[in-house]
């Protein structure tokens, strides 16, 4: 019996798609054959097998506590299976969003890299490129993520710890100092003050003398995980759902390569949620933003091809790759569908990956070497277009240079030596891996009815749904390794008694006292008028409807820092507080 | 029937990474403790205000940010100010090994990094709250 049950995932068969005669199996005669052989092999070779060797438990289940049978065979695939998995570069792309994936040319090797001051970043940035690194991407502290300046009082003991300090356009110009913006891309994980670290971006390049038009990267901005999960907001979901769609319409405007989103499940996993959790609460976020962007009178050809997305590389390697190719196939089917797209660039999901932080073990710290490779096997063989790989020290720190190093290394030997860059989708039509696919994208399905139920993304997080859901994932996994049904290699087995040997990363007191220098001199060489006209206009435009992204821009030429802009914002919009509940 | 331990969790700072502090409030609650979440961005002032309001027997901080040295001493040290130096700190996140025993000396009981059982840490403070 095939296992697929169908449901919305017939969806697909549209006239025009290709539908060639195969299944999985053939015609009628040779399935019935073959459901007839399994059967004979249940009750005489695996029966004898299991009767000398019993397995090792009763039940199998993946890292998402999803259970896997003992075999998947053709029978597991629907009819209609060839249809479905369709061919690379083309609806419903869920072999992959190019005809020739890495063959044309590897994913982007894009480290996720920030720490003290924009100098110090800077270096790392330029250490990284050196070691042959083909994107950027900026981690900001704790302080720039919340809209502070380094030398607000809630930015005490936060400085630089776990990303690079931003507070002004002369900081941003310092972090790209000696950096070809033009040639190379950047990714900014920035959520509720994007539009703001993003005009500093634009700024920064407009001083190099670089062209908006030429410039290549991402800002996260995507806000609705952050009340689900990462937990680093600042304004209300209305109003910062409105800051979003300003920086859609500004981008498809006045910076056409730019992705103006990163909507991410990377957090939303790293918080605890299962895979099926990640992928239904990631697309049912994305779906969320192209509402509110059609809302906003916007095409959705106009803005749907920069949206881009961000995935979590966890450590069980087949259900990833299902992830991964659903999430394809769903996003395709919903943008066409649902949404009324007609540019096949704006089917297209294409996804940054990140291994799991949260797999990393502080136990025999050079075993994360190891689980970060078979994390990020799992995004290559997923199809991602860019990705990071964590540095084996980082359940103690920020990554020191060794460290980073290796994990670059990492990705270069599965690029050049591993031989899976080699073949489109090396996993397609592999029996588990397909039905996994159709698995994960039911129970999506499942999701978004139970989140349109509760009248939709926003009022589900107001009821702390999401939050809830999370809690319960991440308390489930624990009690697992707890129990020990899950190992968790040199933490709950095979354990050594060693004192760990991790060289250590410290942010300095100089990096500190010179980033608070800088800080005080943007404020006091700035024209005070132009300054507090610039804040004046940004105010009345938050209040107002018109798009505050040149209001932004204008400020931050007055040389306005980040806290200040956020601050005339948290005014205008008030600030969010979360339902509280573990 | 004995009291129950009464435990205030909480998230000092900026640092928005709750699965721990949520984990642990949890598995304190389902081992029969009375447990208090703070929530997100607390300052020491809050938590200290809150563990005394709470009338709680130990505090658990939680703190990934690497923001950790600052925030958790300043607890320790504001309880003392406030009189409540007999209740027990311990904290967990993301710690490096080499500022575990300055954290110690400053009066944090105990550290708990990545990976600690969920076992462990409820027998601390079921102990914690005996000593106390």
């Amino acid at each position: 019996m095939s296992s697929v049950r169908r449901g919305r995932a017939q969806r697909s068969n549209r006239p025009g798609d290709l539908k060639p005669p195969v299944n999985g199996m053939g015609d009628g005669d040779a399935r019935r054959e073959f459901e007839e052989r399994l059967r004979v092999w249940e009750f005489t070779t695996l029966r004898d097998a299991l009767a000398r060797h019993p397995e090792r438990r009763e039940t199998f289940v993946t890292t998402s506590s999803r259970p896997v049978k003992r075999l998947y065979t053709p029978l597991d695939l629907p009819e209609d299976a060839a249809a479905r998995i369709g061919v690379p570069g083309e609806f419903p792309y869920t072999r992959g969003i190019h005809p020739t994936m890495y063959r044309g040319r590897p994913w982007t090797m894009r480290m996720f890299a920030g720490y003290g001051s924009a100098e110090d970043t800077n270096e790392r940035f330029k250490y990284l490129i050196a070691h042959g690194e083909t994107g950027l991407s900026v981690a900001f502290d704790m302080p720039t993520l919340y809209g502070y300046d380094t030398d607000d009082a809630e930015a005490k003991g936060e400085f630089g710890t776990c990303g690079v300090a931003v507070s002004s356009l002369q900081d941003m110009e310092t972090l790209f100092d000696g950096i070809d913006v033009g040639a190379i891309s950047t990714s900014m994980t920035i959520n509720s003050p994007a539009a703001i670290i993003w005009g500093m971006y634009l700024g920064m390049a407009e001083s190099k003398g670089v062209p908006w038009s030429d410039l290549r990267g991402t800002i996260q901005n995507d806000i609705l995980k952050e009340y689900q999960a990462q937990k680093e907001w600042i304004f209300p979901p209305e109003p910062s759902m409105r800051l979003v769609v300003d920086t859609f319409e500004f981008g498809s405007r006045h910076v056409p390569k730019w992705n103006t989103i990163s909507i991410s499940g990377y957090h939303i996993r790293e918080a605890g949620a299962t895979a099926a959790q990640e992928l239904a609460f990631t697309l049912a976020n994305g779906m969320e933003y192209v509402r509110w962007g059609i809302d906003r009178g916007l095409k959705v050809d106009d803005f749907a091809p920069r949206l881009s997305f961000f995935f979590n590389a966890h450590n069980d390697l087949l259900e990833e790759v299902a992830k991964y190719r659903a999430a394809r196939r769903i996003w395709a089917r919903e943008m066409r569908d649902t949404f009324g797209a007609r540019s096949p660039r704006s089917w297209v999901l294409r996804f940054h990956a990140q291994t799991a932080g949260v797999s990393l073990t502080a136990q025999q710290p050079e075993m994360n070497i190891v689980r970060t490779t078979v994390q990020a096997l799992a995004a290559v063989l997923g199809g991602a277009q860019s990705l990071h790989t964590n540095s084996y020290d980082e359940a103690y720190q920020v990554p020191n240079e060794k460290a980073v190093r290796i994990a670059l290394r990492t990705q270069q030997i599965l690029a050049h030596e591993s031989g899976v860059a080699t073949t489109v989708d090396p996993l397609g039509g592999a029996y588990m891996v397909e039905a996994l696919t159709d698995e994960l994208e039911e129970e999506a399905y499942a999701y978004f009815d139970r989140i349109a139920q509760l009248g939709g993304v926003i009022p589900a997080i107001r009821k702390g749904f999401f939050q809830q859901e999370i809690a319960n994932s991440a308390y489930r996994y624990q009690r697992e390794i707890e129990d020990r049904e899950r190992t968790i290699v040199g933490v709950n087995d095979f354990v050594v008694d060693e004192q760990p040997e991790v060289e250590p990363l410290r942010v300095t007191e100089a990096s500190y006292r010179a980033q608070l220098a800088r800080l005080r001199r943007t404020r006091k060489m700035r024209d005070a008028r132009r300054h507090e006209r610039a804040l004046d206009r940004l105010r009345k435009a938050c209040e107002g409807d018109d798009n505050t992204m040149p209001l932004v821009l204008e400020a931050i030429k007055a040389k306005a820092t980040l806290g200040e802009l956020c601050d005339v914002m948290r005014e205008a919009f008030g600030v969010w507080e979360e339902p509280l509940l573990y | 029937m004995p009291k129950k331990i009464r435990v205030l969790i909480a998230k000092p700072g900026l640092d928005g990474h709750d699965r721990g502090a949520k984990v642990i409030a949890r598995a304190l609650r389902d081992a029969g403790m009375e447990v208090i979440y703070t929530g997100l961005r607390q300052t020491p002032e809050d938590i200290v205000e809150a563990a005394i309001q709470e009338d709680v027997d130990a505090i658990g901080l939680s703190c990934l940010s690497g923001a950790h040295m600052a925030l958790f001493l300043d607890v320790v040290k504001l309880l003392r100010k406030r009189k409540a130096g007999d209740i027990v700190v311990a904290g967990g996140g993301i710690i490096p090994e080499e500022d575990v025993p300055r954290l110690k000396k400053a009066g944090i009981k105990a550290v708990f990094g990545p990976g600690t059982p969920l076992g462990e840490i409820v027998a601390f403070f079921e102990k914690a709250a005996k000593g106390a």
